[in-house]
């Protein structure tokens, strides 16, 4: 007989992937803003950033009736302790997509404003990040989360790339300033957004193999052994 | 720290009934050994084994070796009050005799004629502090046990076991007839004495024995599946049955 238990859990899970799903959503948009100058689309994403904290909001008060009334432990434990973080990454990622948006409203308004070709590089990758991130929740998938960790670096060199590019374009051309400072800021915020999707692959990795893989845990015990 | 009680390939049957199966545990002094599992698996037996009361039911077989502080308590050589003075227990229901407070202390001192009479007061003071109940009873040893609340009444066996200063107290299910707060106590009580004693519990409560104690033994149908330190068993168990069986998917 399945427990009342296992249901809460089923239905905490279902309103993980619910939240994934919308976060998902405002991150393409944020970045189709960006690419296609659309005000509209941005407002869409500022506006959706409401509902996932409303999400957020409800997301945490099941985990604390659960916490409080269940007592879980082992995989049961480990599930809601990984929820609880996931939800808080997921929320973040959508307050950077609503960065983005923003930072396609000031694009909108400026003339020959153009990104630098690595932002389309970045979107894509974060995008596959995020969603194998997400998959890799909803599948219980330890590999697939591994992979996400693994193309991390990439962003973080791409990220590196457009900061460089983005000064030097500023020394040769002053008053475009406004315009690539935006391009900063939204190469930032990907780079964010791909962190905290490698938060969400370490957290599906310790929930389905007990494993504490952030910060090089494990390398650092080895080597401390 | 080396093993206070240890099993080697043990065996345990009542008549043609195997209620326990090849089992070989390694208990540290000083510690809260919890035993669990469903009913039936097998825990009361195995914890009753330690200090031999299973002797007292007809058709029990015992086979290998179980170890108390290094010696075999099924070798022929074993004296039985010697190894229960050792190893005290604890019941489900709280079972003062019919008698005194005093007397219930001074009960299983007299049978071992381990003191003389002018000692006991020093004695019973001393175990009656240890389990929290002086300040209550110091002026009540000469009322009836039987008149005392249920949570009292099993503090005053716990005090019982202790005059004899064992070194391992056994407890079977010892909360079971409390209610949450006089639980919640006993488990206190349970962190005191661990300084001085080793406990092994069994107990039908998971949350109990994740509170409570240090290591934990998972039974099932008569089988160790698991054994290791509590918070590494209840937050992850390597063995699919312990999963099972702790987040209440079975038993």
């Amino acid at each position: 007989m399945e427990r009342h238990f296992q249901r809460e859990l089923e239905s905490l899970k279902t309103s993980l992937v619910k939240m994934g799903s919308v976060v998902e959503e405002n991150f393409d948009r944020s970045i189709q803003s960006v690419m296609e100058k659309n005000t509209e689309l941005a407002d869409q994403v500022i506006e959706s950033d409401i509902r996932v904290d409303a999400l957020e909001i409800e997301i945490d008060n099941a985990i604390v009736d659960l916490l409080a009334l269940q007592q879980p432990v082992a995989s049961d434990l480990r599930f809601i302790l990984a929820a609880l973080k996931i939800n808080n990454d997921l929320e973040r990622i959508s307050d950077h997509a609503v960065n983005i948006a923003q930072a396609a409203q000031t694009f909108c308004t400026l003339t020959n404003a153009r990104v630098p070709e690595e932002i389309p590089q970045m979107a894509a990758i974060t995008k596959t990040m995020l969603k194998e991130a997400i998959d890799s929740f909803i599948l219980l998938n330890p590999s697939m989360a591994q992979k996400v960790l693994k193309t991390d670096d990439e962003i973080d060199d791409l990220n590196r790339i457009v900061t460089k590019k983005v000064i030097e374009v500023i020394k040769s051309n002053p008053e475009t300033v406004e315009c690539e400072l935006e391009s900063v800021r939204i190469s930032r915020n990907l780079e964010r957004i791909a962190d905290l999707t490698t938060n969400i692959a370490e957290e599906v990795i310790f929930h389905t193999q007990a494993r504490v893989v952030k910060h090089h845990a494990e390398e650092k015990k080895r080597s401390d052994a | 720290m080396k093993p206070i009680i240890e099993t080697f390939h043990l065996n345990f049957f009542y008549g043609s009934f195997q209620a326990l199966i090849d089992i070989n545990l390694s208990i540290e002094g000083e510690k809260i050994t919890a035993l669990i599992g469903p009913s039936g698996c097998g825990k009361s037996t195995l914890v009753r084994v330690f200090n031999r009361m299973n002797d007292l039911i007809d058709g029990v077989r015992v086979e290998g070796r179980i170890l108390v502080q290094g010696e075999n308590i099924y070798s022929r050589e074993t004296n039985l009050i010697v190894l229960r003075e050792k190893v005290g227990m604890v019941f489900q229901r709280p079972n003062p005799f019919p008698l005194s407070v005093r007397d219930n202390l001074t009960f299983g001192l007299d049978i071992h004629q381990r003191e003389h009479k002018n000692d006991y007061s020093e004695i019973i003071e001393q175990s009656l502090k240890d389990v929290l109940l002086w300040n209550d009873l110091k002026d009540k040893l000469n009322h009836s046990a039987l008149n005392l609340s249920l949570e009292q009444q099993q503090r005053l066996c716990i005090a019982r076991v202790l005059v004899m200063k064992p070194q391992i107290i056994l407890m079977d299910e010892p909360c079971s007839a409390l209610d949450p707060i006089a639980t919640l106590r006993i488990e206190e009580l349970m962190q005191e004495l661990k300084k001085n004693y080793t406990i092994v519990i069994v107990t039908h409560n998971m949350q109990q024995a994740a509170r409570a104690s240090d290591m934990t033994a998972f039974l099932y149908i008569g089988e160790l599946v698991e054994y290791g330190e509590t918070k590494r068993l209840f937050s992850a168990p390597k063995e699919k049955r312990t999963e099972d069986y702790i987040t209440g998917r079975f038993g």
